[in-house]
Formats: structure tokens, sequence, C-alpha cells
């Protein structure tokens, strides 16, 4: 589409803009459509959904407010961002649950049309806000969405009222793209691939979209328009991802690059679900799914598909993690590859499950009877959860132990560009496989760098052997309730699984190598603790580094080292304190302050950096 | 990878662990009846897979010469779908008690019979706990004094073969645990069928619940008060074969043949292979006679088969053969 553009245009670097409206309203597909655009414009983007663990909750209520976040820029971006510039509200609850992060000064859309009384009174105003001036610290944009939707679907044919109120998130997207200087061409390409069988939708929502963009251009009300240009960002072909898609698409990676079939044992949990959606699509790389009657059944069937010789993972949050234990003990006792992921959540018990926390580190750690130890790792970043992901197949094939993997509500279900990584340039996966005949096997023999023990699959001729969780002798694996025994076998469990240090990498830090505070984080923090640090650094505290860890069990070997290259040490988590006390049980010696949220929600930049000057003054 | 199947004996299949359980426990019956059963299923042992929990049953893995895996309590048959699925070629077994497949397990009991993999399940149930040495089970009489239970159980039973119905198994056998021949036939007949086959043994424990099935199993008194039936034959037991099963409006009634009328041609013949399982579940109710042997075997489509026809489909109809397929398909974008 041509664009005259006569009001004036500002360059910006980066921009947040919040859709806000009711769960029913389609804000996801609004945000989704603006990010996905605005990243093939060359933009690096970062979002965040936002919504209510309610279906569909009563219309107009304030719990029932669904949001969706995009931060876009002609720089680097890390995080969906905190407060936005722009807020688009299609109704009053909307309005009222996000006034509070808009920046004073800044812009609100409104669709007029729904600010009736009875809306009103649902979002619990007693006045109307457009009227009484308690907006006057904003700039805002009136907009009569519903009726000019209404006006301009009046005579396309074939389309009930409710089909055309629904397609007035449409002209707001419309509004936006034009106030941004984007196209409508992906969106259109959009509807024509979504709506392929109904002619009618696309001519609706066509005619929306460019009915909105075209308001914006004529309306006086609209001050100017804004330019973000592309971001500069390393050459490649990239694509939108969200987290558990990266999640889902590195286990498909490894289960081809290791020559094994895939089998997910899953039980639905939010915000792990979508990892079993994205999964069971994929039949034809022959992945096989049970959706299982329970936690419990989801992990035990992977210990049985793993027994059998596939590349076996269970996927959960929370409360599943806890159902789980006993399994992953079994599965760490006989000694067979697993991957589990946990998409971590608000706890404790059903807590916050559309929200994001980080307090299952210890869970992860130590929540199994007896001493039962297992590789830990966290992905950090939504396109990162692909090679996580990854890393943990390869590591539970390779060391024939099972792999924690943490995610996060916030990078599960945020997304960002990923540039796409071929299943040819990851690094090769080998694994224990016993392929034919070996004289005397003994399931218990290791590998003597790893001490990785040697796999015998049902089928193989010759190899039948037993496992189970009681005890077993060192060599033979038959029951065993030797004194001596137990130990040294407890304590070779243990040192499987530190000696993984020797295969993984050196732990890295950012912006300063010694200084005078170490910045720590793991998880799902990475954007906001990586974007605080960079502004601390540009704004010259050029005396603080930031180390994010990513492998948390066994800790990388350079931990101590690292640490000890610094004055003080602040671990930020969105917990009470769980990683502080990984490494301070570990490491002596060091300063460790803490920085906690324990919200459902994601660090701020201002309150990081304003923690970080506050230990350096 | 199906090699030429080799000949084997019982001995084939016992692994060198010394047998640990109590003497004059049914469990070594079992565990003797498999391994006479196998040799004749024409599966060579490599591709033999036994699953248990958790019991004293559940030790029978360690005793067989094959792969195995001793699992967590009550999650055997979890364990085994996932050995199943992840390889439909194995013939893989469960070995359950009535704790661990009815109390702790008693989700995946029923989950997997309603999906019907092609696995055989042995049920051990000794209306008992024997491992943890003496409590009451869901399948323990109301009154039974138990060391949980000492003023008398006050939790009516499950029968284990009226849940299984209820949840919809196509495969429903029982057999007395004093009964070897009878057995091993069941064990070859379950491996044979193609679906979740669910054999329930009535197995006695000799030190926490002994004789609790004798007044059906014992020498004397087994032709008189247990019918064994078989697909096909008419429905008759007694030592004088004179006793047999008629339906009198909607309940099974025994009658004397050659009393009152009735000519053996009146006595139901046993249809194991009916869909409708009314007439199975009225067997399965009965107390006198214990109705033995297959009681359902009604061959339906298996989960596994569902699972492998839809992924040929899906594969048929899909344009991806590799990631990189998957990867670069639809909104990627170049940056330069």
């Amino acid at each position: 589409m041509e664009t005259k553009v006569e009001t004036p245009q500002e360059v910006l670097e980066a921009v947040i803009i919040r859709f806000v409206g009711d769960s029913g309203d389609g804000m996801q597909l609004t945000g989704t459509q603006f990010s996905d655009t605005s990243a093939m414009f060359g933009n690096d983007v970062a979002t965040f959904p936002n919504y209510p663990a309610e279906i569909r909750a009563p219309q107009g209520s304030l719990y029932g407010v669904s949001g969706y976040q995009v931060h876009i820029g002609s720089v680097e971006i890390s995080t969906p961002g905190d407060e936005v510039d722009l807020l688009v509200a299609m109704n009053p609850a909307g309005l009222k649950t996000n006034l509070h992060s808009v920046k004073p000064g800044h812009t609100i859309i409104v669709d007029t049309d729904s600010f009736s009384k009875k809306n009103l009174e649902k979002a619990l105003y007693e006045a109307n806000p457009l009227e009484d001036n308690s907006l006057e610290n904003y700039r805002v944009i009136e907009v009569a969405m519903t009726s000019l939707t209404k006006e301009t679907l009046k005579d396309v044919q074939g389309l009930d009222n409710k089909a055309i109120t629904r397609s007035k998130n449409m002209f707001a997207l419309g509004m936006v793209y034009w106030m941004y200087h984007r196209s409508t061409e992906h969106t259109i390409e959009f509807f024509q691939k979504k709506f392929k069988t109904k002619p009618e939708l696309i001519e609706a929502n066509t005619k929306v979209l460019n009915a909105g963009y075209y308001f914006a251009e004529t309306l006086e009300l609209i001050p100017n328009s804004y330019t973000i240009s592309p971001a500069k960002m390393e050459a490649g072909t990239y694509r939108i991802i969200m987290g558990n898609t990266a999640t889902a698409w590195g286990f498909l990676a490894a289960a081809e690059k290791s020559g094994m079939e895939l089998f997910l044992g899953s039980y639905p949990i939010t915000p792990a679900s979508d990892i079993l959606h994205e999964l069971v699509k994929h039949k034809h790389f022959g992945v096989k799914t049970l959706q299982a009657e329970d936690e419990i059944a989801g992990i035990t069937s992977a210990i049985g598909a793993s027994f059998a010789g596939d590349l076996a993972l269970t996927t959960t949050s929370g409360p599943g993690l806890a159902l789980k234990g006993e399994a992953l003990g079994l599965a760490m006792m006989i000694e067979l590859p697993l991957v589990v992921v946990n998409v971590q959540r608000g706890g404790p018990s059903t807590g916050l499950p559309t929200k994001t926390e980080q307090s299952d580190l210890l869970q992860a750690m130590y929540g199994r009877n007896g001493e039962s130890p297992v590789i830990v790792i966290a992905a950090s970043t939504p396109a990162n959860c692909f090679n996580y992901a990854y890393e943990a197949a390869k590591l539970t094939l390779e060391h024939m132990t099972p792999v924690l993997l943490l995610s996060d509500g916030y990078i599960a279900s945020g997304s960002a560009p990923w540039k796409i990584q071929s299943v040819d340039e990851m690094p090769e996966i080998k694994n224990m496989r016993l392929k034919k005949f070996k004289e005397n096997y003994h399931p218990y023999e290791r590998d003597k760098d790893s001490l990785a023990r040697f796999w015998a699959v049902p089928g193989t001729p010759g190899l039948e052997h037993r496992v189970g969780g009681l005890e077993k002798d060192k060599v033979t694996g038959n029951v065993s309730y030797m004194p001596e025994n137990h130990e040294y076998m407890t304590r070779i469990r243990a040192e499987k699984v530190k000696r993984v240090q020797n295969y993984i990498p050196d732990q890295e830090t950012e912006f300063a190598d010694s200084g005078d505070l170490l910045v720590v984080g793991w998880g799902g923090t990475y954007g906001s603790l990586h974007s605080a640090v960079k502004h601390l650094n540009e704004e010259g505290f050029t005396n603080i580094g930031f180390a994010h860890f990513h492998h948390l069990n066994p800790l990388p070997k350079n931990t101590d080292a690292l640490l000890k290259r610094f004055k003080k040490i602040v671990v930020c988590e969105l917990n009470t304190g769980q990683f502080i006390k990984v490494l301070a049980s570990n490491f002596s010696g060091h300063e460790f302050l803490q920085f906690n949220k324990i919200q459902g929600l994601p660090f701020a930049n201002n309150e990081l950096k304003e923690k970080f000057k506050q230990i350096l003054s | 990878m199906e090699a030429a199947v080799k000949e084997y004996t019982y001995k084939d299949f016992a692994s060198d662990q010394e047998v640990r359980w109590c003497p004059g426990c049914d469990d070594y019956v079992i565990l003797r009846s498999v391994q006479k059963a196998l040799p004749e299923i024409g599966v060579n042992k490599e591709n033999i897979v036994f699953i248990s929990g958790i019991g004293c049953s559940s030790r029978f893995p360690y005793y067989m010469e094959t792969y195995g895996m001793h699992g967590i309590h009550g999650r055997a048959t979890a364990i085994a779908s996932g050995v199943k699925l992840a390889n439909p070629t194995l013939s893989v077994w469960v070995i359950t008690g009535d704790g661990d497949s009815l109390a702790i397990g008693g989700n995946h009991f029923i989950h997997v019979l309603r999906r019907n993999l092609d696995l055989n399940i042995i049920l051990f149930n000794n209306e008992i706990y024997g491992l943890t040495k003496g409590q009451f089970s869901p399948t323990s009489l109301v009154g039974q004094k138990t060391k949980s239970s000492p003023y008398g159980n006050t939790q009516p039973p499950f029968s284990a073969g009226e849940l299984a119905l209820g949840a919809q198994a196509r495969f429903f056998a029982r057999i007395g645990g004093n009964t070897p021949k009878e057995m091993t036939e069941i064990f070859i007949a379950s491996e044979k069928y193609k679906g979740t086959a669910l054999v329930e043994v009535l197995q006695n424990c000799p030190i926490f619940n002994d004789g609790c099935f004798t007044k059906y199993t014992d020498k004397a008194v087994r032709e008189d008060r247990q019918l064994f039936v078989e697909h096909g034959k008419p429905m008759i037991f007694g030592k004088e074969r004179d006793k047999g099963l008629i339906l009198n409006g909607l309940k099974l009634e025994v009658v004397t043949i050659g009393e009152n009328g009735v000519e053996e041609s009146d006595i139901l013949i046993h249809n194991a292979k009916e869909q409708d399982p009314t007439l199975h579940q009225m067997l399965v109710r009965m107390e006198y006679p214990m109705v033995t042997g297959i009681i359902r075997g009604f061959e339906d489509v298996t989960f596994e088969e569902r699972e492998e026809a839809l992924t040929a489909q899906v594969k048929a109809n899909s344009a991806f053969r590799k990631t990189n397929d998957l990867f670069f398909s639809g909104d990627i974008y170049e940056i330069t």
C-alpha cells in the first residue's frame, strides 16, 4: 500500500505497545500480527501475552482483561518491556487495569463505543474516565471503533452482528500500523490463509484493517507518526518463535540428530501444555505422544519408552513436578535417559498458573526421596529454549541420567526472533546404546570417563537384564542390600552428575570480567537483567559484570574463580532466594547479596538499576 | 528385526536369581506357569519384557531371563504402556497385585484397559497386602481382620473383574492359583490375544491370608464350586458335570441337568467374543459357582494400531520429512 505521510515523523529506537481488551476481543491475535509484521520489517522484537486463567471471564469484568505486549526496536530488544508508550484499550476494564503501566504523557487509544454505562460499572468506574479529566496526563485518542467497524462492513454479505463486532480489533491494528509505518501486507496474507474457506471473512477483516489504517492517516487527533528502523541483527533466516514451541523443536532436532524416535508422555497443565500441543502435530517425524491419565503416568510412560530405546521426555509445571518426583527418582536409580521439562509458574500449590516465577529450583535440585541427583539446566530466552532442549536431550543420552530442564511462563509464552538453526549445524549427539551382543554384559558397567552406564534395550539378543528401584550391585545390577555397595552406588550416582562439568562450557560474564559488582541470574530473567546491566554500563558503570547461569547442576567448573573476581555479588531471582542458597552452599568466602521479586511478574528495568546503584553506593 | 523363533524350554526363562517368596506361596506356581507358557508363544526372549510395580508379586521380573523392570508402586501399567508404544513388536507383560493395581495404581489400571494396548497383565490377587506385612487391600472382604483392621475391615471390596469390565476391558480371565495347567493355557491365550489381556489369579498368601480362596480352589471342592468356562462350550460344572447355567429373566441361575426337565441343550453356551459385556459382567459377579477361565475375549482395535494408522496417514499427507522442512516453513524472513 502506498502511504502518503503528511504528519511529522519521529524516529524512535524502540517502542512498547500493549493491546488490551476482553478475553474474547482477539488481543492475542492483534499483538501477534503487530509483532510478526515488525519482525519481518527487520525490528528486534519481544512479546508477552497476559491473559486471565478463566477461559471466558464475564464480559467487561476487570479479571477478564486479556493483554498482549509488544516491544520492538532498531536496537537490541531483550524483554517485552515494562511501561508502555502506547496502550490500546478496547474497553473500560482494560483501561482501568493497565493505565498504571502507561508512561505519563504517552498515548492511549480507546474504543469510545465500549465506554457504556454498563461497561463502566463492570469496570468499577464511578465516572467515565474519558470525561472526568482523570486522563489529563496522557494523550488520549478517542475513536468510536465499534461503530466505524459496523459502518465499514455494512455492505459485506454473509456476516452476522457478532462477526462484525469481533473484527473491531483489526480496526485498532490498522490504526497502529499507520502510526508506526507498518505495512498491512503480512496481516492480509494471514487472513487469506486463515479464512481460506470463508471469503467473506477475508473481505471483512481486510476492509476493517484498511479502514483503521486510513482513519488514522486522516485523523488529526494523531499528531505524528513514528519510524523504527530495522535493527542490526546477525544476518540469517529468522522466524518469530514462542518459547514453548522452541522447546518442542529443540527435541525434534535432537531426535533427528541422534537418529532416535521421540516419545512424550504428558498430562495437560498450564503453561507447559503448548509443548504437548506442538509435538503432537509432528507425527510425520515419527513423534509419539501419549496424553496420559495423570502426571505420574506422563513420566512413567516416558520411563518405559526410554527403557525400550526412545528419546523420552515428559513436560509439566509446578505441582506436576511434585507428582513426578518418585518416578524421577526411579529414572535416576535405573540410570536411563529422560528429560523432564518444568515450565515454572507462580506457586505454591496451584498458585498463580498463568504467572511467572522461579520458585521450583530447589525442588528440581533436591525434591526427591533419598539422594537423587539429576542434571538441572535452564533456558533463558524464548529462542534459546531450542538450544537448551537440545542440550537436555544430548546430556541425558550421553550421561545416562535424567535431565531436568527449567523454563518458565515468561519465556515459554513470550516470543522473539529466532535465527533458525539447521540440524546440520547442531553438535553431535552420542548415546550409550549397545547395538549388538557383548560378552558378559552387566547393566551397571560404566564408561570410565563419564561414568555413564552402557544401555541395552529390549530386542537386543543376549543382553536381557533387569533394572529396578531397589539398590543394585555396582556391576551385575542384581538386587543388593550390601552396606558398602549402597554407599558406593550413592556416591557414584552423584559423581556421574558432577562429572558433567567436564562436558559443559565455562560460565561466561558480560560487560565486565571483574569489578565491584557481579549481577547473577538464571533462567527466564536473562532479558531483564541483561538490559538493566547494559543500561548501567552505558551510563558509565563499567564496574558491573553479569553472569547468567544455564547449567545449575552441576555448576560450571569456573564458577568459584569467576565469583572471586568481584567484590560483591547480587543474585537476582523471582523467588525468595533459591539459587543463592545453591551458590552459598557450594562456594564460601563471597559476599552474596540478593534481590528478589515474588509478584508473578518479571523484574522491571528501573527496580533492577536502582538496586544495583544502591549496592554500589 | 524378527529372527527365526528359537526353541525354548521353561528353564531358558529362569534367571540366575534365587526366588525369595515364602514357602507355599502361589507366586511360585504363577512363575512356573509363565515360564512354561513362554516357549509356546513364538517370541524370542530378547523381545519379551516384564514390568512390575511394588509388592510381593512385583519381584517377578528379577526371576525371569528376559528384559525387565521392577518399577514403582502402582505404575507398572503406565511404564509398560511406554515400552509398548516405543516398540510395538515387543511382548510386554505387566506383573501386579491387588494393592498395586487396584489401590495406588487404580487410575493407570482403568486407563490402560480403556486404551486397549496389546499388553498382558497378570494380577496376583491375594486380598491382602503381603510385602508391608498384612494390611487389608481393596479386595479384602468387609469384616476381614488384618493388621490395619483389627476389629474388621469396613471398606467394601472391589471385584477386579467388575472394575475391569467397567473400564472397557476386552479380555478378562480368572484362574485359581493352584491350577498351573489351565493357568499356562490362559497365559498363552492372553499373549495370542491382541489387546490388553487381564488375567486375575486367585493367589493364596499362606502367611497373611491363608485359605482366602479355599472354598473355591481346594481340590476337594473345586469342581463343584468352580465353573471353568471355554468359548463355544456349554457352561457346565460339577464333579458329575451335571450343573449348568441358564438365564432366568435378568439373572443367571444354576440348574441341574436332568432335574425339572432341564436338558444339556438348555445350558448357556459361553461366548467370550461377544462385544456386549452384560453376560460377562454377570459371570464375573457370580460367587457360586466362581467362574474361571477366559470370561471375556472380544477382539477390538488396539491403541497402537490406531496410533500407527494415524501416523501413517499424517506422514502420507505431510510434506515435512526433516526438521528443516518445518523450521524453514511458514512465516520466515531474511535479515541481511
